[in-house]
């Protein structure tokens, strides 16, 4: 009886050893699911400073209403996260309101992260909490007068913010909720390819029609016209290329996308970044052509165009061709290529002037580079050459002129 | 016997092994994967740093051509970091990958151009006046004791060359550049690995000391042979956090 009895203590100790065992394993595994849920939010782009600690927060958001600092989501107890529970961080995700009950600003995107599911914020608040904490306080905000009263946060909420998880559409595949749950969501792509109005905010009915990203003077294309980024006539393998080596035969990321792939996207699994692919896909349409007007007269577009094909064949053939069809994918085509001739000439301008290198990721660990001709071409020549690449080759684009580069050329790089 | 020698070979070969691992971590160049088509690849830098990284006209783009692999890559490490500011630089490296970084410091240190012809930023003629160059001279060959100042050939080499894995030559660099990286130095802008040997020789220069300086070193011609002395050649005066002896 006494060995019955000893024999049956140790068998519920190995039950209960089992028992504890399998709780940490799944423990180790819902870390490493947030780890990759969280790279997925590419939370590392704004919680660290460049140069900084991971996750320490106190990098400057520059907004037309001041400058905003990212807070620290390490797990240290007195500045970080480490007191919070996994209650407070899905509320915080879910309602964009943090632990005490205040009001977030949006430039934390709960907006889009509000769509995240209860399981996917655990997952991501066990990974948060594994991290190495950093005893880091936050920087406060310096917003002017009167953004600087949160209570304004109140009105911003009334008229952009929806809360509510994700819904799946029925109609559609799994795959394809998927992808749109990530790309609305973790993804917050929105958050920058979307117009932003004078209040800061984006309304769900303009969402992914693209718009000038305040601060930063680039221009997130519209993810459902095709003449933008619309990826409507794309193959897939060329959506999948585009997000997870930085490059694809159609084109390639740069400016504040180059960041994106290469903190984010380029780590996430086949079938995800398919599954945004489809997604993604599936928003493109087809949008009338607006008429290419603009205030140049015939008479110096007809000059723009002659001497910008000479800057194009002296400075741009070599790599992207006399033909504009490049040598894809490490030298894009810049024929029919939306990014060239959409209605906002930011961008071309801009790569012109500042030149730009795509990101560096597993798949494409040595990328090409565009240079920058800001100390080799003046105002006009820039003008002239981006003027003759959006309109040649049947491509669609309205003429630039000199005023438009030297704008864009004093606009600072970080 | 056959398993004698058979053991004696596999000791061997850890040996071997064991050695190239050793001095992969000494010189990071060496250590740098093969990355095909380095000259296309690199025409990203030509509008300013020259075609073969000889340098540009205009003075703050210096040449990169034959500076040390080691001098180059923490350059480009910091650009990628944000530790050395400079934003066209910065925005071109933030997202690039530490291996591209070494495979771009390699590049260009083996670039060995028909000097000086090729140099057009080598040998500036100078306005300086006689005495401003005298007092340049004195510090670049002496120092100045005195204020603790060590002479720039003590670490740099008796021939100005640099010296493997990081310490960069000084000449074929144009005046403006060379004040501007000394005054980053003593501001703070531009920073080395701690120990910064750098920053505490600049916080100890007067502007007048780094006018000399500049004048004389961007007055000098090159010497037949610019390579960069071997690692460890010269024993640093103060500790240097990209120089460890």
């Amino acid at each position: 009886m006494k060995q019955a009895a000893i024999a049956f203590a140790l068998l519920l100790a190995a039950t209960r050893f089992v028992a504890s065992a399998g709780a940490a394993e799944s423990g180790a595994a819902l870390i490493k699911e947030g780890e990759y849920l969280a790279k997925a939010g590419d939370c590392i782009a704004c919680h660290s400073d460049p140069g900084g600690k991971a996750f320490a927060g106190g990098r400057a958001m520059p907004t037309p209403f001041g400058t905003l600092y990212s807070s620290n989501i390490s797990p240290d107890p007195a500045y970080g996260i480490g007191k919070w529970t996994a209650d407070q961080f899905y509320t915080m995700l879910h309602t964009g309101r943090s632990p005490d009950g205040g009001l977030i600003y949006p430039a934390m995107p709960f907006q889009d992260y509000t769509k995240v599911t209860r399981h996917d914020s655990d997952a991501i608040f066990a990974y948060l909490r594994s991290v190495p904490p950093v005893h880091q306080p936050n920087k406060p905000h310096e917003l002017h007068f009167p953004y600087n009263n949160r209570q304004l946060i109140l009105g911003w909420r009334t008229l952009f913010f929806q809360q509510g998880e994700y819904e799946p559409d029925p109609k559609q595949t799994a795959e394809w909720n998927r992808g749109a749950y990530l790309v609305q969501g973790l993804g917050h792509c929105a958050m920058c390819h979307s117009p932003i109005n004078a209040l800061g905010g984006t309304s769900e009915a303009k969402q992914f029609q693209g718009g000038l990203i305040p601060m930063q003077f680039w221009y997130a294309p519209s993810l459902t016209s095709d003449r933008e980024a619309g990826l409507g006539e794309w193959s897939l393998t060329d959506i999948v290329d585009l997000l997870r080596k930085g490059v694809s035969n159609r084109g390639a990321v740069y400016g504040p996308m180059a960041e994106v792939v290469y903190n984010s996207l380029q780590y996430l699994t086949d079938a995800d970044t398919q599954a945004m692919a489809v997604y993604l896909k599936s928003l493109g349409q087809q949008t009338p052509s607006p008429p290419a007007a603009s205030g140049i007269s015939a008479n110096e577009r007809s000059l723009l165009l002659s001497l910008g094909q000479s800057v194009y064949t002296a400075q741009c053939a070599s790599c992207h061709g006399i033909d504009g069809r490049g040598k894809p994918p490490d030298y894009p085509p810049l024929a029919d290529n939306q990014s060239i001739q959409m209605e906002s000439a930011v961008n071309p301008i801009r790569m012109v002037l500042n030149g730009g290198m795509p990101p560096g990721t597993q798949l494409n660990p040595a990328p090409y580079g565009m240079p920058p001709f800001a100390g080799l071409l003046s105002d006009d020549q820039v003008a002239a050459v981006v003027t003759y690449i959006r309109t040649a080759w049947g491509n669609h684009g309205s003429a630039v002129t000199a005023q438009d580069a030297n704008t864009l050329r004093a606009v600072p790089l970080d | 016997m056959r398993a004698f020698t058979g053991l004696a070979c596999t000791a061997l070969l850890l040996l071997l092994t064991s050695n190239s691992v050793a001095s992969a971590q000494n010189q990071p160049a060496s250590a740098v994967p093969t990355i095909p088509d380095m000259a296309n690849r690199m025409q990203t830098c030509a509008p300013c740093h020259g075609a073969q990284g000889e340098g540009g006209k205009n003075p703050y783009f210096p040449r990169l051509a034959g500076k040390p692999a080691g001098y180059l890559f923490n350059q480009l490490l910091a650009f990628h970091q944000g530790r050395r500011h400079y934003a066209p630089m910065n925005y071109l490296l933030e997202f690039q990958r530490e291996d591209y970084l070494r495979a771009m410091a390699l590049f260009f240190s083996q670039q060995r151009l028909s000097l000086p012809a090729a140099m057009p930023s080598a040998m500036m003629p100078t306005t300086a006046a006689p005495a401003v160059l005298a007092h340049g001279e004195d510090l670049v060959e002496h120092g100045a004791p005195a204020r603790s100042i060590p002479p720039c050939s003590g670490c740099h080499g008796a021939r100005l060359t640099g010296m493997e894995p990081g310490i960069p030559g000084l000449l074929a660099l144009h005046p403006d550049y060379i004040i501007a990286q000394l005054g980053a130095w003593r501001y703070g802008t531009r920073t080395a690995t701690a120990p910064d040997c750098m920053q505490r020789v600049a916080a100890r220069l007067t502007d007048a000391d780094m006018t000399a300086v500049a004048a004389w070193l961007s007055s000098r011609p090159l010497p037949a042979d610019t390579s960069p002395l071997p690692a460890g050649a010269l024993r640093t005066l103060l500790p240097c956090g990209s120089e460890p002896q």
